[in-house]
């Protein structure tokens, strides 16, 4: 079998992730000779299927009531069942928590070998190749997958979306034997604040580190900057650990991976690991004391002085030149 | 109750990439006069079961890895840092064991050690950064697993696992055992364990052991292989705000900030 199948998460929509992992399934599909297909799990997931099915040759829903909302061993034993009847070559996942978490255990399940965090993937002869980033982004690696089914989460982002078909591909409704396993369970979500506007999605990144020295940093100077260009707000793994904004603001290797027009970093060193967040930024520019620090490397421009002196200028200058309507 | 936390030794990971080099034939990172180091995410874990041990009123800590010699480093601070029981399954073959074989020496040796209600490792490696030893181990040791938390608390026989989301957080109840993969946060920054307990650590037993011990045989990668490694040159040339007086440098860089976000 040669086929590939995407997983899509109803709760997520056809956004810019599931389109681009449709690219990307797409893609791989002609290279392997085979077909491409989707899964959408959870509420709503005909909807999404509707959608989804303009690009795929075959969609299957599975919304059945112990799949309404995400339970990883739940949503584990349903992926394994759609995966051994459909018997893909590769299966691919997006960038999402519920996807990384997912994929190895699957992998497993199905005999097959997993690679996640994937930014190419490529059929070579028998074996599947997964082109990522290691050692922090520093180092770029290609993993031979040897295991079939191959299990991989991409990078889902940086792939170009499918072309739609000129006809619709078969929605269909999985039928599954599913036991709720009740040895764990979700029993609260909570968004943050301000997670509603997926950083993912921003155009425009106001981004802050440990240099920022504290909450208020965050809220008296950067926020307002960031408002005024409509940007959103993010922060380095060390100004999340200090508890000075909420673990969803991390950008890099274990944060989000973004990919704005501009992204500015203010008092970040620009470690690589970091710098793996946003290798897909079009423009990075930094605030910075330090005229070595490694984030300039990286930078298109930049401005060696105390942010706390440069972010309330900076914000007069922005409002007079861009106006009211900014 | 029982928490056996994982722990990998790797190459320091804030090594600056002007000083980081491979070796592309081997597909090895070069040490060069880099430490070894424990992976950070690790020492999360083995914070977040320190502290569950002390709000919970007892607990016994073992901490495991599968490594070169070297490893036995990175078991010494952890018993410095007051986890009551340490082994090392020591890695004899050639290059870096994939994910899936890590997995089933860490399970076999899991089995040997005891029984556990609480499994931890760390979300990934500092090193190849693959993700994937929390969830193939819960697979080996058919138990359920949830990732990327970074809280634990005990109620009852059961557990409370806070983990971080893409956009928020989730709350799970678990019943034990169950595997873990933990991630930073404010409240699981690793302690720093005192000089006088790092001397003490080297002279508390150790349990050594090799994958044959185990019943495993060495046979090769067959999950995946390292095909190529390569280091990206990528370099800006950055355009640095000029000018005599901060509001004429501060301007510079308004200019460009202006061009960017217009050009949108
Ligand atoms: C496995 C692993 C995964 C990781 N994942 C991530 C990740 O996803 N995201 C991430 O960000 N990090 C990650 N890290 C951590 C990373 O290696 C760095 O430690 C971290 O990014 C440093 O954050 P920082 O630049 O804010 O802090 P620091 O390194 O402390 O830098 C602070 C900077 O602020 C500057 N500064 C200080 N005061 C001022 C001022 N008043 N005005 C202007 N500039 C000032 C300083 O010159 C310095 O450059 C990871 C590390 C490991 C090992
Ligand atoms: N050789 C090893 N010995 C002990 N624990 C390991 C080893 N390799 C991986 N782990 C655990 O698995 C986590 C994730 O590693 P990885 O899957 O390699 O990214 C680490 O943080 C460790 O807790």
């Amino acid at each position: 079998m040669n086929d590939v199948l995407i997983i899509l998460f109803a709760a997520n929509g056809f956004d810019k992730g599931a389109q681009g992992l449709a690219g990307a399934g797409r893609r791989l599909a002609g290279e392997s000779g085979g077909s491409l297909r989707a899964v959408v799990l959870g509420e709503g997931a005909e909807t999404l299927a509707q959608e989804v099915a303009r690009v795929a040759d075959a969609v299957v829903v599975a919304d059945q009531a112990e799949l309404s909302e995400y339970q990883p061993e739940t949503y584990l034993n349903a992926l394994a069942q759609v995966c051994r009847e459909s018997k893909p070559r590769a299966v691919l996942l997006g960038n999402d928590t519920y996807s990384q978490e997912l994929t190895p255990r699957l992998a497993h399940r199905l005999g097959g070998s997993a690679a996640g965090d994937g930014v190419e993937v490529r059929v070579d002869g028998d074996a599947l190749r997964v082109g990522r980033q290691v050692y922090g982004g520093k180092a770029h690696a290609v993993l031979e997958l040897k295991k079939s089914p191959a299990v991989v989460w991409l990078r889902a982002r940086s792939f170009a979306p499918a072309a739609p078909r000129e006809t619709s591909g078969d929605v269909t409704r999985a039928a599954l034997d599913i036991q709720a396993d009740t040895r764990t369970r979700v029993v609260e979500r909570r968004r943050e604040a301000g997670g509603e506007s997926r950083l993912e999605e921003a155009r425009v990144i106001v981004s802050g580190g440990r240099g920022i020295g504290g909450p208020e940093g965050f809220e008296t100077e950067l926020r307002p900057l960031a408002e005024l260009l409509g940007a959103q707000l993010a922060a380095s793994r060390a100004a999340c650990d200090a508890g000075w904004v909420p673990p969803t603001w991390q950008v890099g290797q274990t944060g989000k991976k973004v990919t704005p027009e501009l992204y500015l970093a203010v008092a970040i060193t620009g470690a690589s690991q970091h710098m793996a967040g946003i290798s897909e930024a079009k423009t990075i520019a930094a605030i910075n004391t330090d005229p070595d620090a490694p984030i300039f490397k990286h930078s298109r421009f930049g401005i060696v002085e105390d942010y706390r002196k440069v972010v309330p200028l900076l914000r007069e200058k922005l409002k007079r030149v861009l106006g009211a309507g900014f | 109750m029982n928490i056996l936390v994982c722990l990998k030794q790797i190459l320091d990971p804030e090594v600056p990439a002007r000083d980081f080099r491979v070796d592309a034939a081997r597909r090895e990172a070069e040490q060069g006069s880099a430490n070894l180091v424990t992976n950070i995410f690790c020492e999360n874990a083995l914070e977040t079961a320190l502290q569950l041990r002390e709000r919970a009123g007892g607990a016994t800590i073992t901490v495991l890895s599968y490594g070169r010699p070297t490893a036995e480093d990175s078991l010494r601070k952890a018993l410095a840092m007051k986890a009551d029981a340490a082994a090392l399954v020591l890695d004899e073959g050639e290059g870096t064991p994939d994910p899936l074989n890590v997995a089933r020496v860490l399970a076999a040796a899991i089995k040997r050690l005891g029984a556990f209600d609480l499994v931890m490792t760390g979300r990934e490696a500092g090193d190849w950064g693959a993700g994937q030893t929390g969830g193939l181990l819960a697979e080996e040791l058919g138990l359920p697993c949830v990732s990327f938390v970074d809280g634990i608390e005990v109620e009852g026989g059961r557990l409370r696992l806070r983990r971080q989301t893409d956009t928020g957080w989730e709350l799970f109840e678990a019943t034990p055992p169950v595997v873990v993969t933990v991630t930073n946060d404010e409240h699981n920054v690793p302690r720093i364990p005192k000089v006088r307990d790092v001397m003490m650590s080297y002279r508390q037993p150790l349990t050594k052991l090799t994958p044959a011990d185990l019943g495993l045989a060495a046979d090769g990668n067959d999950y995946y292989e390292v095909a190529e490694l390569s280091i990206p040159q990528k370099e800006t040339r950055c355009d640095f705000a000029g000018g005599d007086t901060l509001d004429e440098k501060v301007e510079a860089f308004a200019r460009h900030v202006v061009e960017v976000t217009r050009g949108m």
